[in-house]
Formats: structure tokens, C-alpha cells, sequence
């Protein structure tokens, strides 16, 4: 069993991804599906050496909590844009420390920090334990850092194990 | 005003809206001072742009056509995952730019990115040391002595 799905929720993902694709719900559809779902997980197997530890329930609300960010976000910069002019603007670098140690949990940290208010990660350390961060109007880069960390990195541990 | 009319009216409210915010994001690539602030517009205010318009559309073949249409929410899939990825590597290659170039004008308004504490650097500079989280698979050690999770 472990050998046919080594990734049970990347299957699960393909499966509906497909049928969204396909945009019906007909039985020769999800036959297609179920297949790719089954052989993609298995040809791509060298990619995903490890398998992450997902809890899906914190998954799904940590998906929602970005979600609701995003549109915090847009409103946020779209302010900057509009109304701040050039002078007043305090771009500046952060470096955030990270304790996530899996390369998918970092990965996710990363894509969260670029989707939310004012932040894009630039790069990791060659140690990966650090983020290069940068913000486009951060006042006070320590506030932001902390905030980075508790917001998303502490929320990121109890998603991955 | 009959339900009809209604759907009709929030699907265009929200086109106008998602227009909009791809028009600030547009703006903000404009007005912005470098590279590093620009590489803010596209990633964040074209996202719910491009949201507003994917939603208003959804509702549209939904409630005015009855037609159950789901490409909408995979595009919006595909733009949540995609995104961060091209803004990655727009900053790495400015990066790159930062200590390759002579050219003055490179340099983001935030000045030059701060150094790694510890005796790291940036994997953009240095090859992602073997073992951690940030190695590549060419890095890493071969699958047989590769610490068990």
C-alpha cells in the first residue's frame, strides 16, 4: 500500500484537481482521474524523498487564516501605492530566523510571507535557518519579524510535525 | 429590480472592483521607487484583481447561466502558487545584480541585503550546505545515509 500511494494527499489533490479541470462529475472522469492520481505520486516519487507529517484539520484552517491575510494585504498595499509618497516610504531588508526544519514547511513560510501585507522573501540562507525578507514599508523591522514568527511560523509547527 | 438584475449588478461590482486593484498593482510597478519595492505590486494588489474578476465571473455562470463553472478556482489556485515562486527569483536575480554589477542604480531603496548571522551565506551566493532543510537534491547525501524522519 505504501508502495502504490506513497502520497496519499497529493493523490487525493490530483484527483480533485482533475475533475475541477474537467469541470463535470462523470464516472469516466474520475476513473481518469484515480489513474493519474495513482501514477503521477508514483513517476514523480524521486522528487519527495521524505514525506511530510500533515495535520490537515491545522492545514485547512492555517489556508484560511492566509486566505483572509491576502485580501488584508492587497487593501494594504494598494493603500501605499495610492497614498504614501516615495520619501515617506521605509522599505527595508529583514532577516527572520526560522525553527521549521522540513524543506516543505520552509517552502510554505516562504510563499505566505511573499502573499501577505508588504513582505517578499528574497532568499534563504545557505544554513536554512534564515529568510531573507523584504518589506516594502516596515517602521519596525523587529515588530515585523516577531510578527512573522508568531502569526505564521508558530501556527506552520502544529501543521507540520 | 428582479433577481436577475441583482446578479447582474454584484458580478459587475465585482469585476470593477478586481479591475481595479490589477490597475493599482499596475500603477504601484510604475511609481515605486526599485525593483525590490515594485516586485510588491504584482505579487500582492494583482492578486485580488485577479480574484475579484475570477469570483464575479464564477457567480456569473453560477446563478445568471445555472452553469456550474470550477476553472475559476484553479486559476486562482495556480496564481497562489506561482506567484511567490516568480518573485523569488525576480529578488534572486537582483541579488545576483547587487554584487555582479557596478551599476549604482540596482541597489533597492532599502539599500544592501544584511549579511547571514553565523558563518552562512545567502543561497543565492553560497551552495546550500548538505544536510539542511535548504540543500538541493545535487547536494544532499545519498539517499542511504540520509537521516530517517
Amino acid at each position: 500500500m505504501r508502495r502504490l500511494i506513497p502520497h496519499p494527499g497529493l493523490s487525493v489533490l490530483l484527483v480533485v484537481i482533475w475533475l475541477l479541470m474537467a469541470n463535470s462529475l462523470s464516472f469516466g472522469g474520475l476513473l481518469i482521474g484515480i489513474v493519474i492520481g495513482i501514477a503521477l505520486p508514483i513517476y514523480t516519487a524521486p522528487f519527495w524523498p521524505g514525506r511530510p507529517d500533515v495535520r490537515y484539520r491545522a492545514a485547512i484552517a492555517y489556508c484560511a487564516l492566509v486566505l483572509w491575510d491576502i485580501v488584508i494585504a492587497n487593501f494594504d498595499v494598494a493603500r501605499l501605492i495610492l497614498f504614501r509618497r516615495n520619501r515617506d516610504l521605509r522599505p527595508c531588508w529583514l532577516v527572520v530566523p526560522t525553527d521549521l526544519t522540513t524543506p516543505e514547511a520552509i517552502t510554505v513560510l516562504a510563499g505566505t510571507i511573499s502573499l501577505t501585507p508588504g513582505t517578499v522573501t528574497a532568499d534563504i540562507s545557505a544554513c536554512g535557518r534564515h529568510l531573507l525578507v523584504h518589506a516594502l514599508d516596515a517602521p519596525d523591522p523587529a515588530a515585523e519579524v516577531a510578527r512573522i514568527k508568531a502569526r505564521y511560523e508558530a501556527r506552520l509547527k502544529r501543521v507540520f510535525l | 429590480m428582479s433577481a436577475q438584475h441583482l446578479v447582474e449588478a454584484i458580478c459587475a461590482l465585482l469585476l470593477v472592483i478586481g479591475a481595479s486593484f490589477a490597475l493599482i498593482g499596475s500603477w504601484g510597478l510604475v511609481r515605486l521607487p526599485t525593483l525590490m519595492e515594485r516586485l510588491h505590486g504584482p505579487t500582492k494588489a494583482t492578486t485580488l484583481g485577479l480574484g475579484g474578476m475570477l469570483l464575479g465571473s464564477m457567480l456569473f455562470f453560477q446563478l445568471s447561466r445555472g452553469t456550474w463553472s470550477a476553472h475559476e478556482l484553479l486559476i486562482s489556485l495556480f496564481l497562489f502558487l506561482t506567484a511567490p515562486v516568480a518573485a523569488n527569483l525576480i529578488a534572486k536575480v537582483h541579488l545576483h545584480r547587487l554584487r555582479a554589477s557596478e551599476n549604482p542604480e540596482a541597489v533597492s531603496a532599502a539599500g544592501m541585503p544584511p549579511p547571514v548571522p553565523g558563518d552562512a551565506d545567502w543561497a543565492t551566493y553560497e551552495a546550500p550546505h548538505p544536510g539542511t532543510p535548504a540543500a538541493t537534491s545535487e547536494a544532499d547525501p545519498s539517499p542511504a545515509d540520509r537521516p530517517k524522519r
